[in-house]
């Protein structure tokens, strides 16, 4: 965390007025220590506001305020995706556990709890890790609504992978009231080669402000993908923390269809040596009012990692979409590898795309790429389909899924994938003119 | 079969005249083949009768089984049974050749109002298809053109064309890029497609192809005009004096 400046006065007053209507949960004294602190960051960080570095293409304030603006709940009429694939199911709705629509929480190779119940123990290893990662996220960027986050949040779970872990478990979020507002913290322990796949999907809440604090040990190998749903009126800042041990591997994937705000930050540090990290994620938006951030700080701090960050993005109707990438490479970091490409294709002259890639190295023995496009459909290929008879829509659709295809190939499970290839072959099949 | 009359051409961008009435006709079963000098309009003629946009016609008509082509989207005039090989396959990563061949065999089905074909017949067909082509299951795999040679790219457009059935075939320079192997193989795959009900118009700088696709019409193309009109041996003369002589004779 950067030393206290003085903050803006709006900020100072937009913290306060958050603040002032909320109070610390109840709990053992390490939680309830873990909580104080994370206020006091808050405190010194002030909640964002448009003129922080980092807030400058996606506007907070609708997330910051105290009051969540309402948003109503949406039923797709789809069956839950990956309902074909064997997985242990956890249910939460507008932000609560929900026992009995969920799976029974025992598992090989794996512990699963309730944050809530946690956070009550005297003693639990969560100890060593609630806020931890947080807070290390915090030092090269301030990321005030996830102090926020480990203040306030009740829920979530707590996972400790031991072993190779039998089966994905699916975290399913259930948006039914169009006023939650929600804070959800997960904390997650890979052991020493332990492998765990987790799978999100849903839309939450009116407002959610999540975090998702991850250890990876040595050889240990965490997966993670998700869906944020289709609700159109959500709004959700997200973060991931996470910190890879020797010959570990992070990989992550996010799809986004629809909701007015999303910002997804992934905060990730290369702490072991020969550990591998890839930050993946397609968007599509429909209209002036979708707005999606991708915000992603990679630090390399170990020799011979690997990093990736894949992201592309169609936009159409005149939606935003933004992305901030940044590959810090510490001076032990030799041999580093990290590349970087955002994209976007923009279905018309309304839409928009925000890109900040940075590159910071202070290693001499480096590969580091990054690179940005913005751009409409091929007109070549598009000439090209119709020329064999593909009709104007169904070429442009095939364009637009090949291009999100590249994003999708970074997911491992295939089968995932292709339940994802179908979700946005709807989504565009939805919008055929 | 295709009926050009008139037809003249303009770029929409600037204002630049590139075909001066073009007249042609190809009947059913014959191929016609167009040569001329650089710069003579013979890919612009291609373009304009497939539906590319950027060209303005100003003049004249063209018609495929007496159905107007002018007025029609470019999907709607494959669907009429035009195709085009073109000079420059194009690449499109993350579609599938596969996916995009079936997705077009569909299509056309689908506007002319029959059933389309199963994913299992399709494969069958293919299958034979690719195989006469030297087209393995890579190649069929492998994102439209993307990493394929310059006889590779020229094979998958005359597969295209197999599985299409046009009723009327225009060959954009179909030989540029490609060695004698190469050439004799798509010449082979053309005029396993030759057939009583179908036309070709042949593009082409050189006599060589012809060698291979052998035509019933050759016509000289210069300055947006087609100025002569003869037979194969048409074709031989140009080869042996060039386009210097028809020029000086026909102006």
């Amino acid at each position: 965390m950067a030393a206290p400046k003085k903050m803006l006065q709006i900020k100072q007053d937009t913290t306060q007025a958050r603040l002032s209507s909320m109070t610390l949960p109840d709990g053992a004294t390490w939680a309830q220590d873990a909580r104080k602190a994370a206020l006091a960051r808050v405190e010194i960080m002030g909640l964002p506001h448009g003129r922080d570095e980092y807030w400058k293409f996606t506007k907070p304030d609708t997330l910051v305020q105290a009051a969540a603006p309402k948003a109503a709940t949406f039923d797709g009429g789809e069956a839950p995706l990956w309902d074909h694939i064997d997985r242990l199911k956890i249910v939460f709705v507008d932000g609560v556990f929900d026992a009995d629509a969920s799976d029974d929480l025992s598992l090989e190779g794996v512990t699963i709890e309730r944050l809530s119940d946690v956070m009550q123990k005297d003693i639990h290893w969560a100890k060593e890790q609630y806020g931890v990662l947080e807070q290390r996220g915090q030092e090269v960027v301030e990321r005030p609504l996830a102090a926020l986050n480990t203040a306030f949040a009740t829920d979530g779970i707590v996972v400790h992978a031991t072993g190779k872990v039998s089966k994905p478990i699916n975290i399913m979020y259930l948006h039914k009231s169009d006023s939650s507002d929600v804070m959800l913290h997960h904390c997650i322990k890979l052991d020493e080669g332990a492998d765990l796949t987790l799978l999100e999907t849903g839309p939450a809440a009116a407002r959610l402000n999540k975090s998702m604090e991850v250890e990876i040990a040595d050889h240990a190998g965490f997966h993670h993908v998700r869906v944020q749903g289709r609700d159109h009126e959500r709004r959700a800042v997200t973060g991931i923390f996470t910190r890879l041990g020797t010959e570990s591997t992070f990989k992550s994937f996010t799809l986004t269809m629809n909701g007015v705000l999303t910002r997804n930050e992934c905060v990730i540090e290369l702490t072991g040596d020969d550990a591998k990290a890839t930050v993946a994620g397609a968007c599509v938006g429909d209209g002036a009012d979708f707005h999606h951030d991708d915000t992603v700080f990679i630090t390399h701090d170990a020799v011979n990692c690997e990093s990736r960050q894949v992201f592309k993005k169609v936009l159409r109707n005149g939606a935003t979409g933004v992305f901030q990438g940044k590959i810090l490479v510490k001076a032990d970091a030799q041999k580093t590898d990290g590349y970087q490409i955002s994209q976007s294709l923009l279905l018309d002259g309304d839409s928009q795309f925000l890109a900040k890639p940075e590159l910071e190295i202070y290693a001499d023995d480096v590969i580091c790429s990054h690179g940005s496009t913005t751009g409409a459909i091929d007109e070549e290929a598009l000439f090209y389909l119709r020329s064999r008879g593909v009709p104007e829509a169904e070429a442009t659709d095939l364009l637009v899924l090949a291009f999100l295809a590249e994003a999708l190939e970074e997911i491992e499970d295939e089968a995932l994938a292709e339940a994802m290839l179908d979700r946005l072959e709807g989504w565009l099949a939805r919008r055929a003119s | 079969m295709l009926e050009i009359k008139n037809l003249h051409v303009k770029l929409e961008e600037e204002d630049k005249q590139i075909l001066k009435g073009v007249n042609l006709t190809v009947e059913p079963g014959k191929v016609h083949a167009i040569m001329g000098p650089n710069g003579s309009g013979k890919s612009t003629l291609s373009y304009v009768l497939s539906g590319k946009e950027g060209y303005e016609v100003t003049e004249g008509s063209a018609s495929l089984g007496g159905e107007e082509l002018l007025d029609m989207e470019a999907e709607e005039r494959a669907a009429a049974g035009l195709f085009l090989a073109f000079q420059y396959p194009v690449e499109i990563p993350g579609v599938g050749n596969m996916t995009f061949l079936r997705t077009a065999v569909n299509a056309q089905r689908k506007a002319r109002g029959e059933d389309e074909m199963s994913a299992g017949e399709f494969l069958k067909v293919i299958r034979a298809k690719a195989k006469t082509l030297k087209i393995d299951a890579d190649m069929l795999k492998r994102p439209v053109n993307v990493g394929f040679s310059g006889g590779e790219k020229k094979r998958n457009e005359i597969l295209q064309m197999a599985m299409l059935e046009p009723k009327m075939c225009i060959l954009d320079e179909t030989d540029s890029g490609l060695d004698v192997d190469a050439m004799k193989l798509v010449s082979e795959g053309v005029n396993a497609l030759r057939d009583e009900g179908r036309g070709f118009l042949v593009i082409t700088h050189y006599q060589r192809l012809l060698d291979h696709i052998k035509p019933d019409v050759v016509h000289i193309m210069a300055d947006g005009r087609i100025i002569k009109t003869g037979g194969p041996e048409l074709a031989l003369e140009v080869e042996n004096n060039g386009y210097a002589d028809i020029l000086a004779e026909v102006a």
